[in-house]
């Protein structure tokens, strides 16, 4: 079996679902929160305007299920930066090759220095995070950073340019965890408009990795959207039509969803649509609606505020203290991020703010050797 | 609304799958048959008579639009299943095959191990394989994995009548599959069939419970109009049980 999402997204046009979004009225969203096992009609209903009334009744719900899935607890990962060369001119990102910043690759003693510090603040889960610049941070150079420190961290993710399976497979043999890859935007001509060069401009191999990375064999695939460069209530669908196809292709495989919004950087990009917090908190309740065991991922790009509830409402899992710069935690803390986060609370804070909510944080969900 | 069911280079108008044991006599299979419109009929490959062209059983199916499926009903591993196969292909000019392996003859239970490998096996020497499982959700993605056109998960113990038992493993299946999923064994009364389709199953394969009833011919009616309206409230979409959500402090007033 060689099925792949593009078949069926073809199949879809962006106009016609954005229609079907906004012609759900208030009966199809009590529809939707009635039931209990939900389809993405019903996904496009709890995300349409006509939600907006409901948006408590989901978040207990979304809170409930949550609960009973998950339990007690959030998953706690940190990213780490190991470069921020990139061919690719993305209109949204500070790495943009066009952008002139001093560029670096982490070496060997340096990735070290970093994960020390990381470790003591008690991760066990970590997330690398590289432009897209074959030849410095191409598949070499992923693996040996991998080989370097797997053995101080049992789940090891990845967040780099898509790769071919057989690089994903080989990736996987030195103990690869999960990989996130996001379309950024499934509309394909504002895509174009945002990743005007450079490898990352073809959106086709793009969508397609999650399939390449199911055929491999991976543990854990996250998904996303990159809220602000489109109509966020479409995109949101296609990741969810796109979350619907794998689970059901792919069915070993574990999924994240993540929720990334514009957020600024040098260079700026004004988002051409807004996604306000209330907006934001409808989108993961609705995700959790649709489904009980997706993963639910906040980062430290949203503020304070905005997390200390999000995690009574879905999520299950947080980073925090999280620095977007190659050697942001001790090498070199000033050098220019990738975007601005908004939570720079400690990991300290953040684990004693679950704490007094009920929750416990979970630094270790995995062991690398199996 | 055209709604057809496609397994493999055939579709078919009805959803209600039937089958040709245990009933009176050939004329009463083949009223009740006829009354059923179903358009694909199972026959165990022992019963016929392959050498025998003017098998009575067989000339009391067969009609226009009639799919034979023969089915591999008393073999007991993988090797006896793809050989019963092949002779079935042979005899009855067809390359479907109902796979059933149950080595258990009390229970008839089938054997998820043999039917996989057999499944393999079968597909590979270009058969459209419809496999007769327990609702085991983990075995029907193996099993579309090596290439089978549909699952056929049981509701309950063969010839026990006793309904979806399985329930809450037939919902995950079908959840989850990308082949038709057919609810075979167990559906033992109209209404049955109506909660299987829906719950969004493809089809239903129903024998016992319309060769043994008082009125065969009734009850196979009663079956089609019953898969009719059960296909029909799926499609409709149900209204489902209210939810009740936990009351507790406001979780959005943050936003405000
Ligand atoms: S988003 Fe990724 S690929 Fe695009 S410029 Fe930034 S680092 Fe490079």
């Amino acid at each position: 079996m060689n099925t792949s999402f593009q078949s069926i997204f073809d199949t879809y046009n962006w106009d016609d679902t954005l229609a079907s979004i906004n012609a759900k009225t208030a009966q199809d969203v009590e529809f939707a929160l009635e039931k209990t096992k939900r389809d993405l009609e019903d996904f496009k209903a709890l995300i349409s305007l006509a939600a907006k009334p409901y948006l408590e009744q989901m978040a207990q719900q979304s809170r409930l299920i949550t609960k009973k899935r998950f339990g007690n607890t959030i998953q706690m990962y940190v990213p780490m930066y190991l470069s921020n060369e990139c061919q690719n001119i993305c209109t949204y990102c500070g790495f943009s090759m066009t952008n002139k910043i001093p560029r670096r690759t982490l070496t060997d003693a340096e990735i070290l220095k970093e994960v020390s510090f990381l470790k003591e603040k008690g991760y066990d889960h970590i997330l690398l995070v590289t432009g897209e610049a074959n030849k410095t941070v191409g598949v070499p150079y992923i693996k040996h950073a991998m080989e370097l420190i797997k053995d101080q961290f049992s789940n090891i993710t990845i967040e780099v340019q898509p790769l071919h399976q057989n690089e994903y497979e080989e990736l996987i043999q030195a103990n690869l965890y999960a990989v996130l890859v996001y379309q950024e935007t499934y509309h394909r001509a504002e895509y174009k408009k945002h990743h005007p060069k450079g490898k990352k401009s073809n959106f086709d191999f793009r969508l397609e990795t999650p399939d390449r990375l199911g055929r491999a064999g991976i543990h854990k695939i996250g998904l996303g959207a990159l809220f602000g460069l489109e109509d966020w209530r479409a995109d949101s669908f296609f990741t969810a039509l796109h979350l619907k196809y794998l689970q059901k292709t792919y069915w070993k495989t574990k999924y994240s969803i993540s929720f990334p919004r514009l957020r600024p950087h040098s260079g700026g990009l004004e988002p051409k649509v807004e996604m306000t917090d209330r907006d934001l908190v409808q989108t993961i309740c609705a995700f959790r609606l649709l489904d009980e065991d997706v993963e639910l991922s906040m980062s430290t790009r949203e503020s304070e505020t905005f997390r200390n509830h999000i995690v009574h409402l879905g999520v299950t899992s947080l980073s925090a203290e999280s620095k977007t710069n190659p050697g942001g935690y001790v090498i070199d803390p000033q050098s220019l991020e990738q975007f601005e986060i908004s939570d720079e609370r400690s990991t300290e804070v953040i684990a004693k703010m679950l704490q007094e909510n009920g929750l416990e944080p979970v630094w270790k969900d995995w062991e690398n050797r199996w | 609304m055209n709604d057809l069911l496609t397994i493999a280079d055939k579709t078919f108008h009805s959803r209600l799958f039937t089958g040709t044991g245990k009933f009176s006599s050939n004329q009463l299979m083949s009223d009740a048959l006829i009354a059923s419109e179903s358009e694909l009929i199972t026959v165990a490959l022992k019963r016929v008579d392959v050498n025998n062209e003017q098998d009575k059983m067989l000339k009391s199916i067969m009609r226009p639009h009639i799919n034979l499926l023969p089915n591999t009903s008393g073999v007991r591993d993988a090797k006896e299943a793809v050989f019963a196969a092949q002779l079935a292909r042979e005899a009855l000019e067809t390359n479907w095959i109902k796979l059933e392996i149950h080595p258990d003859p009390k229970y008839l239970l089938p054997d998820p191990i043999e039917t996989l490998k057999a499944a393999e096996e079968l597909v590979k020497l270009g058969f459209v394989v419809m496999p007769y499982i327990h609702a085991d959700p983990v075995l029907c993605k193996r099993l579309e994995e090596v290439g089978t056109q549909c699952v056929m998960p049981l509701g309950a113990p063969i010839g026990t009548n006793k309904g979806l038992k399985t329930l809450d493993f037939l919902e995950i299946i079908i959840e989850q599959s990308n082949i038709p999923v057919i609810v075979d064994a167990g559906i033992g009364s109209p209404s049955h069939a109506a909660f299987a389709m829906e719950l969004g199953a493809d089809a239903v394969l129903v024998n016992t419970a319309i060769a043994v009833s008082k009125n065969p011919v009734a009850m196979a009616k009663a079956f089609k109009m019953a898969v009719e309206a059960g296909r029909m409230a799926y499609n409709a979409k149900l209204a489902s049980v209210k939810q009740h959500a936990e009351a507790s402090s406001p979780l959005t007033s943050f936003l405000s």
